[in-house]
């Protein structure tokens, strides 16, 4: 059994999520790319204000379903997905709905954190500025400032904030890029593995950072970390092959697995 | 390498030894391979810049000699009676004559009798045909020098300018010379006294067409060939940058568009003959833009650099990591957005290399230009670009197909300047690479 700090579990129960109103829905979703079928009839409720996390093997369709809610795989030009995915009951793959829009509405943090090759102010001043979400300079300093203290990385950065944001250490660009998804004020946040490229000092501010956004944000996370998940997660979803063998409450599913498969999985048999 | 891992039995101890003799024997051998790879490029390297090093050293021997040219520096009367009056009309400014005015200076200056009409002529063809026109610019600027005497410099005739430039042969029989013992001697002593003397040929850069060396300059195909490059920047940047970053960001992936792109690929390596065919075939014939314009020179040049501004845009747009594209969407930037807000900044050192290296290719670019008629006398700077020009290759051409010695200098100066148009275009390319480059 996988060994999780008691302290952790109890306050994941502690917020236990209200499920009654789920944020995002996935009914029925696939996925091919070309003819290869990434995701088989996907379902799951995610709750707001709340942390889910997705875990699997790899390749098992993780990174392909987090980039079904924000449709970055309409960039994929071979990419084709079926099924239904709401967002607050609104139908993001209705043919009226803006992307754009809908990308400011879900943010998303990469696996390797990826500013933009400009000052830490243009990282996190450039999606306020281009959804005009500041009449003024003033205005826009204040959600740069606010964007870079929820991201714990105010005190660091500012006395520099026309710095490169490429200059900064690693774990100091994921939390710029996670400032810069907070800035446009989104209602999801997506992390793919958000502390693959981080050493453990710099993962924990991450995920003391996660837990600060949870208060306001709905948060899904994908880790392959299970001792991550354990911590900062209320749900996991356990993903294989494609499909979700096993969806529920993190110490639900870390304590008392139902399929074998889950348990082969957080106990590291496979994976 | 192998790692031994059995245990050293005396058996297997011997043959580690050998083993290990072997592998040094290798590694031997491979550290000479590579010194011998390296002695290689090192030879080949040394070999080709002693080529450049010779190219470069004939062009200068030949051409530095046409920076300077040979002036006498003569006082001239002008005397109110060669103009008629004391306050002359314009028409009367223009109309004097100037060459009668040029000669008597210079009959005066070298102390040859006017009168004495085979000396007078003699003397006389020591000056530029030019000179009387040189005179008149000045009068005519200010007509309140009539009725003074005023110090000009005056061109010397080819043949002198030869003689100053150690180029002139005294040795040849007096008959076979073009100038005679009496003019040398006339020449020797203006040297002495500093009326004749090498100065800073301005006129290189500023006269047009002439069949006189010393008044044929690079002026007009200067202007022309700014006008084509301007022609090409303003047609071949917007149009090669649009197509690339529609092809790399936008053009979905199938047949039309791998044609497309193979096409490109080929048209950069068309032969620039073919693209001044088109240029003849489409712009006069069929537009009916006039012939030896600029204007055709331009657009023919602009095909031309297209592909090699769409291939390095190309190359420098999908340089830009995906990831870069990934945040901009991700923070709800549209695809216009991201790449005009993030990629093609990232792109423009690439993009700035590839045009200027397009440009400095279209700037030494002849044969298309041949065939539009380029290869003209032109006298008169072109005012616009539909009016007649040369571009500075086709000014080197024809110089180095006229027989004077004075052109020959010409042709060779014409290349230095050209070259040194290159080398500044290449330099700024590196540069802007340098100053923009910036990772991620
Ligand atoms: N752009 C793509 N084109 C084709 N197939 C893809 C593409 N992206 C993913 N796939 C395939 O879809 C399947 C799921 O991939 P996905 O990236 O979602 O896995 P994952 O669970 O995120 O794995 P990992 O933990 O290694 O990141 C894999 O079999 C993968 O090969
Ligand atoms: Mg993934």
């Amino acid at each position: 059994m996988l060994n999780v700090e008691p302290s952790s579990l109890q306050r994941a129960t502690a917020q236990a999520p209200h499920l009654q109103e789920p944020k995002v829905v996935a009914k029925d979703v696939s996925v091919y790319y070309g003819e290869k079928r990434a995701l088989f009839d996907v379902s799951v409720n995610i709750p707001d204000r709340g942390v889910m996390a997705f875990i699997g093997p790899s390749g098992c369709g993780k990174s392909t379903f987090l980039r079904c809610i924000n449709r970055m795989n309409d960039t994929i030009p071979i990419c084709r997905v079926t099924g239904k995915i709401t967002i607050e009951n609104e139908d993001i793959y209705d043919p009226s709905l803006d992307v754009v829009q809908l990308r400011a509405r879900v943010g998303m943090v990469f696996q390797k954190p990826n500013p933009f090759p400009k000052s830490i102010y243009e990282n996190v001043a450039y999606g306020p500025r281009i959804h005009g979400l500041s009449s003024s300079k003033a205005e826009l300093d204040e959600i740069v400032q606010k964007s870079l203290e929820r991201a714990a990385l105010w005190k660091e950065v500012k006395d520099r904030l026309n710095d490169p944001g490429t200059g900064l250490s690693g774990g100091q660009q994921q939390r710029l890029c996670i400032a810069r998804a907070v800035a446009v004020n989104p209602e999801v946040i997506l992390m793919d593995e958000p502390c693959s490229a981080l050493d453990p000092i710099a993962t924990a501010k991450i995920e003391e950072l996660i837990d600060e956004l949870k208060q306001n944000f709905c948060i899904i996370i994908v880790t392959h970390s299970m001792q991550q998940a354990a911590r900062v997660s209320q749900r996991t979803a356990f993903f294989h092959l494609g499909v979700i063998v096993e969806e529920g409450n993190t110490e639900e599913i870390f304590q008392n697995p139902t399929d074998k498969r889950t348990q082969d999985y957080i106990t590291g048999r496979f994976g | 390498m192998a790692v031994e891992t059995a245990p050293m039995t005396p058996d297997s101890a011997l043959s580690a030894s050998r083993k290990n003799e072997a592998i040094r024997a290798r590694i031997k051998r491979r550290y000479s391979a590579e010194r011998r790879f390296r002695a290689y490029g090192i030879a080949a390297i040394l070999f080709g810049l002693a080529f450049l090093v010779a190219l470069f050293s004939t062009i200068f021997a030949r051409g530095y000699t046409a920076f300077q040219q040979s002036t006498f520096t003569l006082s001239v009367v002008l005397d109110q009676a060669a103009f008629g009056s004391s306050a002359p009309t314009p028409s009367e400014l223009r109309m004097a004559d100037y060459t009668k005015i040029a000669n008597r200076a210079i009959q005066q200056a070298l102390g040859v009798d006017p009168n004495n009409k085979a000396d007078a002529r003699a003397a006389a063809d020591l000056l530029s045909q030019n000179a009387d026109t040189q005179i008149r610019k000045i009068v005519t600027a200010d007509p309140s020098l009539v009725g003074q005497t005023v110090k000009v410099d005056v061109l010397a005739h080819g043949n002198v300018d030869s003689l100053l430039k150690g180029q002139f042969d005294r040795s040849v029989a007096e008959s076979r010379r073009k100038l005679s013992d009496k003019q040398l001697g006339w020449l020797d002593r203006a040297i002495e006294s500093g009326i004749l003397t090498k100065k800073f040929n301005t006129g290189l850069f500023t006269y047009g067409a002439s069949s006189k060396p010393e008044t044929a300059g690079v002026g007009v195909a200067l202007v022309g060939s700014l006008y084509m490059m301007t022609i090409v920047l303003l047609v071949a940047v917007p149009l090669g940058v649009a197509a690339a970053v529609y092809l790399e960001e936008f053009a979905p992936k199938n047949f039309i568009t791998d044609t497309i792109e193979v096409n490109i690929n080929n048209l950069a390596a068309v032969p620039s003959i073919v693209f001044g065919l088109l240029g003849l075939a489409i712009f006069i014939n069929f537009m009916g833009i006039p012939r030896s314009a600029s204007l055709v020179g331009g657009l023919v040049l602009a095909l031309m650099t297209l592909p090699t501004i769409i291939i390095a845009t190309r190359a420098a747009v999908s340089a830009v990591p995906p990831s870069i594209r990934e945040a901009a969407l991700g923070v709800g930037a549209s695809k216009m957005q991201s790449i005009t807000h993030h990629v093609l900044p990232l792109a423009v050192p690439g993009i700035l290399t590839g045009t200027i290296i397009g440009l400095a290719k279209a700037l030494g670019e002849t044969a298309p230009l041949l065939m539009i008629g380029m290869v003209a006398f032109v006298v008169e700077y072109p005012s616009t670009p539909m009016d007649a020009a040369t571009a500075l290759p086709v000014q080197i051409y024809m110089w180095a197909t006229a027989a004077e010695r004075g052109f020959v200098e010409r042709t060779a100066g014409a290349t230095l300047i050209l070259l040194a148009f290159l080398v500044v275009m290449n330099v700024t390319a590196v540069i802007l690479r340098r100053r923009y480059e910036r990772r991620w």
